[in-house]
């Protein structure tokens, strides 16, 4: 039976969303936790996550549309070893179309029974567990279940008799807050530990800022508006998220490149076949320094520090209305051949937008490079979940002292960003030592 | 002519088909009920309803033989099985009609004949091999049941060895039985049989009796039947039976040996099937394992239009779970707000042997194995007054919480009238009561419902009375 993918509620008091983008198309393979789509309101854009793996048998729903209800069906994801037919099943009947005009006159019935039929619009309560009153409704069980994770029941959506709030409601927060699918189905979720977030799942609800609200604080002068787009919200999303959320501390090391430059010249004289630049040679360096101080390829999670068996470096791209971060991934065992290249092709694709969604999800750690800018040295934003990322400043001559007499030196600053959780000071530290290492010594990288 | 089309066709008139008709009716839609035997199904007249008919005859016969007990004295205690079954029959024909009443006081069509699916949206009607009527509708309902299953040298033979149907209709009260299977409908006949007075042995492949049910229940349920003289082998197979004028002979194989039983009379009860053949499932979508349709949470079947309900969809084989699904259907198709899929924990079970057994949820064992940590609590009903007053001290209540949360996870009764009180857990798992609650609750003194509030009060530690 093919499974509905059904529009989620962003917020408590979400009823309909747009669907920005589909980042699938029918035919493809999706596996549990891929991101689907993206969904806006007026308040907040959101991934729609596979809860299971199959094929997306059916978009229900064009990209673009707008006013989607909550929980209808957008598109149907067919299970493994089930054929496109068993499309042809549910695609006639969701939406659930209630059914037509029951031949009988209502008139007939007696007033009582017909209280429900169809048409009866949805009750026009808030979807969460809350009332009018201020009364949350929530059982017994999903009270103390919320009471022991810190959940707040009010920003919770009730799913039983009548909006209540019940207990596959706080699985299912539970379960996003740690960030995995909610079952299903209630009753195939084992029970796993407690989970106590550090931190409350919900934040506190700050004030709106609403282009008024940030015009009159500005004293209001005149502007034009820019409206903002999907990539643009996720941004301000993850950015906010991260500085908000991540300890950030900050490393910053010099790096002699003459040799660099030199062995780049000579490499790039060599063939036509690829041409290597000072941002390649960084992303290997930076790779096979993670690899050396593995404790610096890390993540932070609220059960155990997750340690990388890849090196899966993520490139901030610029693009005209934003950046994205597609990855070279197992950066540490490709040349610099392969890394120019592969770069090349991505960031041309990033341009043009042609980035599949695996192209840019993910990655272990990630570079910044603003050095073409003539940017001396800054400190970048976390990309969660990575545990750092590398902050590049431009190679320029510079005064330096070496055995005691001023000469001059090629030198490029770069700053790394650190996750405090997962990655210490020191270990921050041996990452770039290691790194200035083979950066200063660039045959050692073409090992 | 009759109408021939409707908004909706249901597919069978037992307890998930009728009252799928009779909610899809209060919703206003045109409905059709096709069936082919009797309006009530299995259920109304070959199952529950008579079997407790006859229960209600043992379980007197059953007393009569206690009387010195409560102060009385008679001679010369006499039954006429003719009259027991006749009693039984009639209830059942009661309730039948009463269910047609319900149909036509609802507006329902009903059609007497066998359905089966002719093309989208078509249901052909047909009786006795001549074609009865076409029906159109948008939406079409399977409700066909299940029955009796049989085993390959087993099969019935409606004389010597008998299903659930000869069971309830005997002509006389066998010397000697035995039954193969001990679930729900073994262990009643078994139950019904002994008390009236038949030898009865029953024979149980798995490691013990009535084998979907806790552990605990399963042990204290065999040490009662085995207390009042029935003969129980678990572990243990018929792997054939010999048939005579006069008896049956059954060789028997478990533990590695070999045994034969002569008896009289044979029960078989060891499971049953889907009634899936003959109904036109053939070239649709509709998907069928092991005798069972596939549905979804909303009793879709793979075929637009088509949904299946009650003992054809799978287990548990039980008339209220039949029904829930019936209008849980319904109102999913009318567009119903507020529909919610059934959840399988939260049906109940119950068994009319005696001790009558009941239950809800999940038993330790699988509670334990989905990782869950648990406060177990019992209480005997030796503990209780009421229970001792009725002069049925044997039994027991066992709940099994989730130590972390302090859901409600099962409930386990064995006992007098435990088939009546399991309501009160299962109303306490739907509305997701935790212990607190439980605790605070005022249960009524004397009542059996008593052990029900001290087998909670004991997986805390606080049990009063014992």
């Amino acid at each position: 039976m093919p499974i509905e993918i059904l529009m989620p509620a962003l917020s408590p008091t979400m009823t309909e969303g747009n669907l920005a983008k589909w980042l699938k198309k029918e035919g493809d393979e999706v596996r549990s936790g891929d991101v689907l789509a993206e969904i806006e309101t007026d308040k907040a854009t959101m991934e729609v996550e596979a809860v299971d793996d199959g094929t997306i048998g059916k978009i229900l729903v064009p990209e673009g549309a707008q006013g989607i209800k909550v929980n209808a069906p957008i598109a149907l994801l067919l299970g493994e070893g089930e054929e496109a037919s068993a499309l042809t099943s549910l695609a006639a009947t969701a939406p659930e179309p209630p059914p037509a005009a029951p031949s009988r006159q209502q008139q007939e019935r007696s007033p009582a029974r017909d209280v429900t039929l169809e048409g009866a619009p949805p009750p026009a309560s808030a979807p969460t567990g809350q009332r009018g009153d201020g009364r949350i409704f929530a059982s017994p069980l999903a009270r103390r279940m919320a009471q022991h994770a810190g959940l707040d029941l009010a920003a919770i959506r009730g799913s039983g008799p009548q909006g209540r709030i019940v207990k596959a409601d706080i699985d299912a927060a539970l379960s996003a807050a740690r960030g995995v699918p909610a079952a299903p189905v209630p009753q195939a979720a084992a029970p796993g530990p407690a989970v106590t977030p550090s931190r409350p799942l919900v934040p506190p609800a700050a004030p709106a800022l609403s282009k008024e609200r940030v015009a009159a604080l500005a004293g209001n002068p005149p502007y034009t508006e820019r409206p903002l787009n999907a990539m643009r919200r996720v941004i301000a999303r993850r950015l906010t998220e991260s500085k908000q959320t991540i300890p950030h501390f900050y490393l910053t090391i010099d790096c002699e490149i003459d040799a660099l430059l030199k062995i780049r010249a000579e490499l790039n004289a060599k063939s036509e076949a690829y041409r290597i630049s000072v941002n390649d040679f960084v992303i290997r360096a930076a790779a096979l320094a993670l690899r050396r101080v593995p404790a610096a390829n890390a993540s932070w999670s609220d059960d155990a520090i997750l340690l990388w068996d890849t090196v899966d470096i993520a490139v901030a791209v610029a693009l005209d209305d934003g950046l994205i971060t597609p990855i070279v991934k197992a950066a540490d065992r490709k040349g610099l051949a392969a890394i120019a290249n592969e770069t090349k092709d991505l960031v041309e694709r990033s341009r043009a937008g042609k980035l599949k969604l695996k192209e840019f999800q993910g990655g272990t750690f990630s570079i910044s490079n603003l050095g073409m800018y003539g940017v001396r040295d800054f400190a970048a934003v976390i990309n969660p979940p990575h545990g750092g990322i590398l902050a590049v400043g431009a190679g320029e001559q510079r005064p330096v002292v070496k055995d005691g007499a001023l000469t001059v030196a090629t030198v490029m600053s770069c700053t790394l960003s650190c996750d405090h959780r997962a990655v210490d000071g020191a270990v921050g530290a041996q990452f770039l030592a290691a790194f200035k290492r083979l950066v200063e010594d660039p045959l050692t990288m073409l090992l | 002519m009759a109408e021939t089309s409707f908004d909706l066709i249901v597919l069978g008139g037992g307890p998930g088909g009728y009252v799928a008709a009779i909610r899809a009716a209060q919703l206003g839609m045109k409905t059709a009920l096709v069936e082919r035997e009797h309006l009530g199904g299995i259920c109304l007249n070959w199952g529950c309803i008579p079997t407790k008919a006859l229960l209600r005859s043992s379980e007197i016969h059953h007393l009569l033989h206690r009387l010195e007990e409560f102060g009385f004295s008679a001679k010369d205690i006499r039954f006429d099985a003719g009259k027991v079954v006749a009693r039984s029959r009639a209830i059942a024909k009661q309730l039948s009609n009463g269910v047609a009443y319900l149909l036509r006081k609802n507006q329902v069509i009903v059609f007497d004949g066998h359905g089966r699916l002719a093309g989208k949206g078509r249901l052909a009607v047909e009786k006795n091999g001549q074609p009865v009527a076409e029906l159109t509708a948008e939406h079409i309902v399977l409700a066909t049941g299940a029955r009796a299953r049989s085993l390959p040298g087993l099969e019935p033979d409606g004389d010597r060895v008998w299903t659930y149907k000869e069971a309830m209709v005997p002509m006389a009260i066998p010397h000697s039985l035995l039954v193969v299977g001990s679930g729900a409908i073994g262990i009643e006949f078994a139950s019904f049989y002994h008390d009236m007075g038949a030898e009865v042995t029953v024979v149980e492949v798995l490691d013990r009796v009535l084998p979907v049910e806790d552990e605990e229940i399963s042990a204290f349920a065999r040490k009662s039947f085995e207390k009042q003289g029935l003969r129980i082998q678990t572990g243990a197979m018929v792997a054939a039976l010999e048939r005579t004028d006069k008896s049956v002979t059954a060789r028997i194989e478990g533990g590695g040996q070999g045994s034969e039983l002569e008896v009289e009379r044979v029960i078989l009860a060891v499971g049953i099937v889907g009634n899936f053949e003959d109904i036109g499932l053939e070239n649709t979508g509709v998907a069928v394992e092991k005798s069972h349709v596939i549905v979804d949470e909303w009793l879709r079947t793979g075929e637009p239009g088509v949904y299946a309900i009650g003992d054809l969809v799978g287990p548990p084989w039980l008339a209220h779970k039949a029904s829930h699904e019936g209008v849980v259907c319904i109102e999913r198709i009318a567009g119903v707000n507020d529909v919610h899929p059934l959840n399988i924990r939260n049906i109940p079970a119950c068994t009319y042997c005696r001790p009558q057994v009941a239950s809800v949820g999940l038993t330790e064992k699988a509670a334990r194995d989905a990782g869950y940590e648990l406060k177990i609590g019992h209480f005997p009903f030796i503990g209780n007054g009421k229970a001792i007053a009725l002069g049925e001290p044997e039994g027991m209540i066992k709940t099994v919480f989730d130590s972390k949360t302090g859901e409600l996870l099962g409930a386990h009764m064995i006992g007098a009238e435990v088939t009546e009180l399991i309501q009160g857990y299962t109303i306490a798992k739907t509305l997701e009561t935790t212990e607190a609650d439980l605790i605070r609750t005022i249960f009524p003194h004397p009542t059996l419902s008593e052990t029900m509030h001290e087998a909670v009060l004991d997986a805390y530690g606080r049990a009063i009375h014992f």
